[in-house]
């Protein structure tokens, strides 16, 4: 499942234009790869979207969605909460 | 503070402010303005050994500017736009009609070229792009424009039209960095002379929705922006009166502002609330000026 999830996160990440996904590992920090503050914005509601997952305001945040890995990890958070 | 009175009945009360039938819109008495201008000449006082260049705009800016501003994108719930009749003389005729009968008229308004400025500093942004790359010290702007928020609000200090002055910095990273930091002690020096409480904290912006939340907790992060409060109508949730903020290359890149050196410019400014600072004022020193400490008055210029 986290394969899956991490593949579609990277798909979402590579249609931000600022962000070359193809280099980045999965503990990259994005912001130091040129997420800005707005393709965030763009690339959460695009994982609500194709997840079907709703972020918790607490989530909301800059730490959420700094490297591959941690987006990958909150997403199957929220799916499994889903299935719970 | 919070169960006494409402202020904005007190300062209705006393004919500082006159009521338009229009939350957040409202006249001002001749001695209201003698306050803001007080405080402008205070402003003043400190910020012009930096040699700023002043410019004045009208309290509208250029849709398409507006447009590229990316304020859309933050702030679609604040803004405001300037729209006009543009129809023939049917049209006029329908609009007559639906006017006479309280129906809806405004159907039939298109958009005009011109927003209202939103913040004083927004209009400034594609003039400085278009002069070129900037001279090696940078370039600092003395601004001040009537601006227009969305918030209707019976809380005085929330109006809908009200004056921003400004300081904006265009420059180096460390130029940009600089100025705030000088500004964040010279703004507490100037509230300081006015004898008003206050505290300094960082701050966020009302970016719009969910998604600008992210945005507003990571302007908190990285302290991209900081507010100096005053208790003005609640002594739980003191008023923003200056803001210092820093936008990094946020307007650099969008307009295409360089340094000297070709760099991408860094951008901040340090915004004072006219409106809001005068109004701290009547709450703290009463509504009659001819009482305020000598002090205060003498710094005001009030005569």
């Amino acid at each position: 499942m986290k394969d899956e999830i991490n593949a579609k996160v990277r798909a979402l990440l590579g249609e931000a234009e600022t962000v070359s996904v193809d280099a980045l590992a999965d503990d990259s920090d994005l912001y130091d790869a040129g997420l800005t503050s707005f393709a965030t914005v763009q690339l959460m509601l695009a994982l609500e979207d194709t997840f079907n997952i709703e972020f918790p305001e607490s989530l909301l945040n800059r730490r959420t969605f700094s490297s591959i890995g941690t987006i990958t990890s909150r997403v199957q958070e929220l799916l499994m909460q889903k299935v719970v | 503070m919070d169960a006494q009175p409402s202020l904005l009945d007190e300062l209705l009360r006393h004919g500082l402010l006159f009521d338009t039938g229009v939350d957040g819109l409202y006249g001002r008495a001749g001695i209201f303005e003698e306050v803001i201008s007080g405080i402008e000449t205070m402003v003043v006082r400190i910020g012009h050994v930096d040699r700023p260049e002043v410019i004045r705009f009208p309290p509208g800016m250029n849709r398409a500017h507006f447009e590229a501003s990316g304020y859309l994108k933050s702030f679609p719930h604040l803004a405001g736009t300037v729209h006009c009749f543009c129809g023939d003389e049917a049209a006029h005729g329908s609009l007559l009609a639906d006017l006479e009968k309280g129906r809806d008229w405004t159907g039939g308004q298109k958009a005009s070229d011109i927003v209202i400025t939103p913040a004083a500093c927004y209009p400034l942004y594609p003039i400085v792009a278009k002069r070129g790359p900037l001279a090696a010290g940078g370039g600092l702007f003395d601004l001040s424009s009537y601006c227009f928020r969305h918030e209707p609000s019976t809380d005085p200090t929330r109006m809908q039209l009200f004056r921003m002055r400004e300081y904006v910095r265009v420059g180096s990273p460390e130029q940009v960095v600089d100025f705030r930091s000088e500004w964040m002690e010279r703004g507490k020096t100037l509230i300081d002379k006015l004898r008003l409480p206050y505290v300094v904290d960082v701050a966020n912006d009302p970016f719009f929705g969910r998604g600008g939340k992210i945005i507003a907790n990571s302007q908190r992060e990285l302290g991209l922006k900081f507010e100096l409060l005053i208790p003005v109508s609640s002594q739980a949730n003191p008023t923003a009166c200056l803001s210092f903020n820093y936008h990094q290359d946020h307007f650099g890149k969008l307009w295409g502002i360089t340094q000297a050196d070709g760099d991408v410019a860094h951008t901040g400014c340090v915004g004072f609330g006219l409106e809001r600072l005068a109004i701290a004022l009547f709450r703290h020193h009463g509504f009659d000026t001819t009482q305020w400490p000598a002090g205060v008055r003498a710094e005001l210029g009030l005569t």
